[in-house]
């Protein structure tokens, strides 16, 4: 345990909170006091419902938010450098040569009228300015090999590839850089079984082989528990919960993760036990008083529509944000 | 396996063209007018240029074995005439539009990519631009400088660029919202590098359809222009032939043939670029494409002859 602590973290997220300003009078807390740590060679698994901050966060990461967002506290170190700080060309130094992004929906993030080698090569270029043409070719073909699609096939435009085969020309432009950390948003979304699996078994091991740290946001509890080693439950822009994925998957403490996981089928547990959870995510511009899941909570008390409970820390890097685990934590 | 690859290119475009007879019937009609400019001298019969000694029964004479288009007001051959003023018509609605698309993609692309503060003068500048009639200030820059065919290119080119730019900045501002914008910048791109990159090609294929149709404006203005007496006046163009016509006694005087030639002239160039301008939209716009599978698009012309593959 103490061992583990002494090398430092890739990526820290420290109290991140985000808010959206559609106008000057509104102010929209889409992410509030989230924070994570990330180590070299480990796979975070994040996860919640639909609009509940997590690309949000991804891009707050990378300092890509749309016009209207913004991020009003907390630090994201990277190797101990709050990137925050840095001004708009600094930042793009870290963008993809330090964290790259896999973006939802792969086929809108390649451009239609380029070719695929063009494009992969194009996130060399921007930051290795002086590569030769002999060189950059053989290093397109490495990273379209290393995915696993013919280098041949480079010359051709997007709309030529499948889904899944464009997934993995994202995947081979995200490590075109080799960056330390890989955010992949939900990379398997709008993909068959047989290819998510594909595609996450790559990522599985690229992330072995390269040591890279790889935050996969998704809304697939199965894939977390097969390939994470952490996980972060969100839920309403707040931290639900977070631990290892042993932890969660077995001694889960807030109400909410305990549902998320009852609602997946298992193979142990099988399909007698499944739920789901009444009601939907709070929106933004209406957020309910105290804990933001309490309107859907099975165990919520009086307390728990009055105030917002605190991210308790339980043991090791488990903590859970419920009144429930207050008495239990460290 | 061997693998496929889809034509790209120029091919690609030919491909696309294929079934369009829009597209098709402009080239073909604009073809003839840029084939007739460019070999005016050997195709007409006379030189408009030279100077000729005319009697009064060489004015307005009825088309003849000797003139196929009869003769003008000052006893020139119209058909000739008519030729070499085919030149002045592309030449002023190809510049000018070279102008025009310039401006309004300049103004387009940089009011829809950087928005806020830029968009709000830029698209309010254009407003003006837009309300104020064409016409009469074109009438009246013409008149200010001197009408020599380079004032004439420059005053329609500054003037005829308001709906390029509305119709560039309306798809920069579509573009700009796709994802692999996004994606661009979180590789770490600039903003210039996007714009080349990623915007102006996505761009490109309306604003050469758009440009299309901003040739046959320009070339009408041009004759509107002569046709009011505001041409380069050492330059013959089916404006000038009409205004000289029009002003000349040549209506009153029965004389059809001074005015048919030029006017049909115009309504051919002008119609073919419309044809040809709507149907590279057609082609470009990915909006009016019908599906990559669709029955005709290449892709499955390929496909059936056994060479698809997915790796």
């Amino acid at each position: 345990m103490k061992g583990k602590k002494v090398i430092p973290p890739v990526l820290e997220i420290q109290h991140l909170s985000v808010e959206f300003m559609p106008d000057k009078k509104t102010h929209l807390r889409a992410v509030e006091d989230v924070s994570f740590d990330l180590h070299e060679g480990e796979l975070l698994g994040l996860v919640g419902e639909s609009g509940c901050g997590k690309t949000t966060m991804m891009l707050s990461i990378l300092r890509l938010l749309p016009g209207a967002g913004r991020i009003t506290s907390g630090r994201v170190l990277y190797r101990g450098k709050d990137l925050l700080d840095l001004t708009e060309p600094q930042m793009s130094v870290y963008r993809w040569k330090e964290i790259a992004i896999i973006f939802q929906g792969a086929m809108n993030a390649l451009n239609p009228v380029r070719t695929v080698r063009d494009q992969i090569a194009e996130a060399i270029t921007c930051h290795e300015l002086k590569t030769t043409k002999e060189k950059l070719t053989r290093r397109v073909d490495d990273l379209l090999e290393l995915v696993g699609i013919p280098a041949a096939r480079g010359s051709q435009y997007p709309f030529q590839f499948s889904g899944g085969m464009r997934q993995r020309v994202m995947i081979a432009m995200a490590l075109a850089c080799s960056p330390s950390v890989v955010i992949a948003d939900e990379p398997t979304t709008a993909l068959d079984v047989m290819i998510q699996a594909q595609i996450l078994e790559l990522l599985q091991d690229l992330s072995r082989k390269l040591g890279l740290a790889v935050i996969l946001v998704t809304h697939d509890l199965g894939v977390v528990a097969e390939i994470c080693d952490h996980v972060l439950v969100m839920y309403g822009g707040v931290t639900a919960e977070y631990a290892d994925v042993d932890t969660i998957y077995n001694h889960p403490m807030h109400p909410y993760t305990i549902d998320l996981i009852r609602a997946f089928p298992n193979l142990e547990n099988p399909l007698d036990s499944l739920i789901s959870i009444p009601g939907y995510p709070p929106r933004l511009d209406a957020l309910p008083r105290g804990c933001r899941f309490s309107p859907r909570c099975p165990k919520a008390f009086n307390r728990c529509h009055a105030e917002q409970p605190p991210v308790y820390s339980l043991d090791g890097v488990h903590s859970a944000s419920c009144f429930l685990v207050e008495g239990k934590h460290a | 396996m061997e693998t496929f690859i889809p034509p790209t290119g120029a091919k690609a475009v030919y491909l696309k063209l294929r079934g369009n007879w829009m597209a098709w019937a402009g080239i073909l009609m604009l073809l003839t007018v840029i084939l007739m400019a460019v070999f005016a001298p050997v195709i007409a019969p006379f030189d408009p240029y030279a100077p000729v000694k005319v009697t009064i029964d060489d004015i307005y004479q009825p088309p003849s074995a000797q003139h196929w288009l009869g003769t003008d007001d000052a006893g020139r051959d119209v058909f000739s005439n008519f030729v070499y003023g085919a030149r002045v018509s592309l030449i002023v609605g190809f510049f000018a539009s070279f102008i025009s698309v310039v401006i309004g993609g300049v103004i387009g692309i940089s009011s829809g990519f950087f928005g806020g503060k830029v968009e709000l003068i830029l698209m309010r500048f254009t407003d003006i631009m837009l309300v104020i009639p064409d016409l009469p200030l074109a009438v009246v820059l013409v008149a200010l400088t001197s009408p020599s065919l380079g004032n004439i290119i420059f005053v329609i080119g500054i003037l005829g660029w308001t709906s390029t730019a509305r119709l560039v900045r309306s798809q920069t501002l579509s573009v700009k919202e796709r994802k692999f914008v996004l994606r661009a910048k979180a590789i770490g791109s600039g903003n210039t590098h996007i714009i080349r990159r990623h915007i102006f090609p996505l761009v490109l294929p309306l604003m050469v359809a758009n440009s299309v149709l901003v040739i046959s404006l320009a070339i009408l203005e041009e004759s509107t222009l002569s046709f009011l007496g505001l041409g380069d006046p050492t330059m013959i163009s089916w404006g000038q032939m009409l205004n000289f016509a029009f002003t000349r006694g040549g209506v009153s005087s029965g004389a059809w043939w001074a005015l048919l030639a030029p006017g049909l002239g115009i309504v051919w160039v002008v119609l073919g670029l419309t044809f040809l301008g709507h149907g590279l939209e057609q082609v470009f716009n990915p909006q009016l494409e019908a599906h990559h599978l669709a029955v005709g698009n290449n892709m499955v012309v390929r496909e059936s002859k056994g060479a698809g593959n997915e790796g």
